[in-house]
């Protein structure tokens, strides 16, 4: 038997409320399946299966608000004897490790979670609450598992009144309720809750990761004639912005600089030999989020494309996958068209680069013999991490990027 | 109300048996050295001189031989006092004392009564080594058909021991080594008979509750009191009867601070911190914001020499910590 | 097709889009981006979904045309008209 937990969607997310069950105790699970839907401060997000199995029990009822390593459910699997229960974290838990042993290793599952244990004892598992802290947080109505626990690891009746007190509770309170809430149409979210996580992230990300900034001015000219040919010959659904052709560049021209794709975790660099392109999509009013295209380049400029519609159709749902917010391996922020010239973006931690975009705009353009022509140009910014890279590295991503936006047809 | 006068826990204990000597010609003190040599603490100086050789017996060096003798006194009608040396000593007449006076009311179906008072010292601090440091209160507060009281103060030095000798049963008092010469105001005028029902709040307090009893009170309010200047503010209850506990006043307490700390001469080990600890869990579960601490003496036989003894009892240092370790700070 | 046939045709398009606009009053001489920050993906999916609900082909250059309310109902009543 092995618990199912609630993987961590990032950084800046440690809890989310169960919103329904899409699979049901009994039901076959394959590696993949969506077992549940949860609501976080980046919206409804659908949790995978990450191993084949039959779903045993549900050990969280709908509504209920738990911390990212909590058991949701027990599978059974299929060489089950007996009754042991082994606790399996999902591999996209908190850090994508990179060199993980194949969770298919048995041996290789423990070992990764007694290191995740040390790093996330205070949010993995069961945590400790005093018997008082429980019986205040009930009479207030207020859910346990929203308060953050003493520098101990426990929730005290401190913790508890501090969180009464500073009058969160009211404002992220969705108590505990027997119903299942009702089933979102639209993406429920919280913004100053979703304000606060990213306001954490971005923090911490300022604060711990040493930052460089590179940037160049693309011209994009090329890129903008090839899309007009292209969607002049394609019906409406088939066309092409420019955002797919530019991830697909920006993933081609990442695996020829490794060190700007991957994680830093427990002190070191952990370069990625997959590029999940995590693609920065802001959320209307505010908010942000920013799911991957897995194995970006290795998508043609068609498939970028689907699932950039995918995704942003997704993102407007509010059903985004917990594998696609938890492992993007970098992150692109694309202004898009009519807003701004530049963006000089903050990482996303662990990950150690973000590439911004500016917005595509006409500009003075010194061509050959020194004529000044009107162009369409882009001006791309790297912000990178100095732990892993240096301001070559991030100028020679940019060449490697202005070269191939040259030659759209032979993304 | 009116006057107060200062006198020592010894003067106190004097006293008492003085005013019941007085009062009650039925009472007589009976014990090793208790008549010549005035008692092994000196708390019965002077009282041969006053009240002669009948009623200030000394005796044997044989505890269950006078203690029998008293026993069967208070069988057949008399208030005996008895005064044993050293709760270590008592173990000599511990089977007088859990086999006859603390059973005969059931045995013989309420037709007997043993209203034996039995005074001892216990504790350490003095140098006295393992042979006579003991704190074995707890052995004694196990047994149904005893009380068990705890002068922890002058006053209740002074009082309880007439309380005790109007109790129908047998009544052990405690007397803490270290005490005998701390000194505390009384009323100038009595009477002094003193609660023996139920423990008593020493200092008040919202943060947490520190449970004591006998000499390890004023290491307590010493640790309250440091802890009061870092802003910590605690309810000290002193036990005074350790059979029966005042269950109620421990749980009233509890469910108000949260926090308990029991402080307990004894070792940890089968402690009544164990017992104390046991009934908060079992009554103020719910109220409790950490695991109930406890102060007791180091699992050893208590260690003649200075440092060591120091080192292995109760101390206001440990308590503080205890209270900083249950506060979480 | 009325035009509040098609008038309401569009806007079940742009909330199928933006469901998180669902109920939102639309102005229908402001353009949608100004509106309701509707980006450039979420354009080209109003634009399937208006080709999908009216057959019409609607070619990239046309795009800016149905950027309001008022633009896309007389596209679509021309281009239908058109179409017949």
């Amino acid at each position: 038997m092995t618990a199912f937990r609630m993987p961590s969607l990032g950084a800046d997310m440690d809890k989310a409320t169960l919103v329904e069950w899409l699979k049901q105790p009994g039901e076959a699970i394959k590696r993949g399946d969506i077992i549940a839907v949860v609501e976080t401060v980046k919206g409804a997000i659908e949790i995978e299966a990450f191993e084949e199995g039959v779903l045993d029990r549900h050990a969280v009822t709908p509504g209920e608000s738990v911390l990212v390593g909590t058991t949701l459910a027990f599978i059974r699997n299929e060489n089950d004897e007996g009754t042991s229960t082994k606790a399996v974290v999902p591999p996209e838990d908190i850090t994508p490790a990179i060199n993980r042993k194949p969770e298919t290793e048995k041996s290789g599952a423990i070992e990764m979670i007694s290191s995740n244990a040390s790093r996330t004892a205070h949010v993995v598992g069961e945590r400790k609450v005093s018997p008082v802290a429980r019986k205040r947080a009930a009479e207030a109505g207020v859910d346990i598992a929203r308060i953050s626990s003493g520098e101990d690891g426990i929730i005290g009746l401190a913790q508890v009144n501090a969180f009464i007190e500073t009058g969160e509770a009211e404002q992220k309170e969705r108590t505990l309720t027997q119903d299942a809430p009702p089933k979102t149409e639209k993406p429920s979210l919280n913004l100053d809750v979703m304000r606060k996580a990213i306001g954490d992230a971005m923090t911490k990300s300022k604060r711990e990761v040493p930052h460089y900034y590179v940037a160049s001015t693309i011209n994009c000219t090329a890129l903008k004639s090839w899309l007009e040919v292209q969607n002049a010959k394609r019906t409406v659904t088939e066309r092409l912005l420019y955002v797919a052709p530019l991830i697909k560049a920006v993933a081609r021209a990442l695996k020829e600089t490794p060190n700007l794709n991957g994680f830093f975790t427990e002190g070191a660099f952990h370069p990625s030999t997959r590029i999940h392109v995590g693609v920065a999509a802001s959320l209307r009013g505010e908010g942000l989020i920013a799911p991957a295209i897995h194995d970006t380049d290795e998508l043609g400029v068609d498939d970028c494309m689907k699932g950039l519609r995918d995704l942003v159709t997704r993102v407007r749902t509010g059903r985004i996958r917990g594998s696609e917010l938890s492992n993007p391996t970098v992150t692109i922020s694309i202004l898009g068209e009519d807003t701004a010239d530049s963006v000089t973006p903050v990482i996303y931690p662990p990950q150690v680069a973000i590439i911004g975009c500016g917005a595509i705009v006409q500009r003075p353009w010194v061509v050959a013999e020194g004529a000044v022509e009107p162009r369409q140009v882009m001006t791309v910014t790297v912000a990178a991490d100095h732990r892993a890279s240096d301001g070559r590295t991030a100028a020679r991503f940019l060449r490697t990027l202005d070269k191939l936006l040259q030659a759209p047809e032979a993304l | 109300m009116s006057e107060t006068r200062r006198i020592t826990y010894r003067d106190a204990i004097r006293e008492a048996l003085s005013e019941a000597l007085t009062k009650d010609e039925r009472v007589f003190l009976m014990g090793e050295d208790v008549g010549r040599y005035g008692g092994a603490y000196a708390c019965s100086k002077g009282l041969l001189e006053e009240f002669g050789e009948e009623r200030i017996r000394d005796t044997p060096l044989s505890e269950s031989g006078f203690t029998g003798a008293g026993i069967g006194a208070a069988l057949a009608g008399m208030r005996p006092i008895i005064e044993v040396m050293t709760v270590n000593f008592s173990l000599l007449c511990l089977d007088q004392i859990v086999n006859n006076a603390a059973t005969l009311r059931h045995m013989s179906g309420g037709q007997f009564s043993v209203p034996v008072v039995i005074r001892m010292a216990t504790g350490a601090g003095r140098q006295l080594a393992a042979q006579h440091s003991h704190s074995l209160e707890n052995w004694y507060a196990h047994v149904p058909g005893l009380r068990v009281l705890a002068p922890a103060t002058v006053v209740d030095a002074r009082g309880m021991l007439w309380s005790a000798l109007e109790c129908p049963d047998p009544v052990i008092i405690f007397e803490h080594a270290m005490l005998y010469n701390e000194e505390g105001d009384i009323a100038s005028e009595g009477p002094w008979t003193a609660d023996i029902d139920h423990a008593a709040v020493r200092r008040d307090g919202d943060d947490a509750t520190l449970i004591t009893y006998g000499g390890s009170l004023p290491k307590t309010l010493a640790a309250a009191n440091s802890l009061a200047e870092d802003g910590i503010s605690c309810d000290v209850i002193d036990l005074r009867s350790l059979r029966p506990l005042d269950r109620e006043r421990i749980v009233a307490s509890v469910v108000k601070t949260h926090r308990a700390v029991i402080v307990d001469e004894g070792w940890k080990t089968g402690s009544l911190a164990g017992e104390v600890s046991a009934q908060i869990t079992e009554s103020a579960f719910f109220d409790l914001d950490a695991p109930v601490e406890r102060v007791c003496t180091a699992e050893a036989p208590i260690p003649y020499a200075q440092h060591l003894e120091l080192a292995a009892l109760p101390s206001e240092e440990k308590i503080v910590a205890a209270v900083r370790k249950a506060l979480r700070i | 097709m009325t035009d509040e046939e098609l008038k309401n045709l569009v806007v079940k398009a742009l909330f199928e889009v933006a469901p998180d606009l669902e109920g939102e009053d639309v102005d229908p001489d402001e353009s949608f981006r100004d509106q309701f920050e509707i980006d450039s993906m979420d354009l080209l999916n109003f634009i399937i979904k208006i080709h999908e609900a009216t057959g019409v082909d609607i070619p990239e250059k046309d795009y800016p045309k149905l950027t309001t309310l008022v633009g896309c109902v007389a596209y679509l009543k021309h281009h239908r008209q058109g179409a017949r």
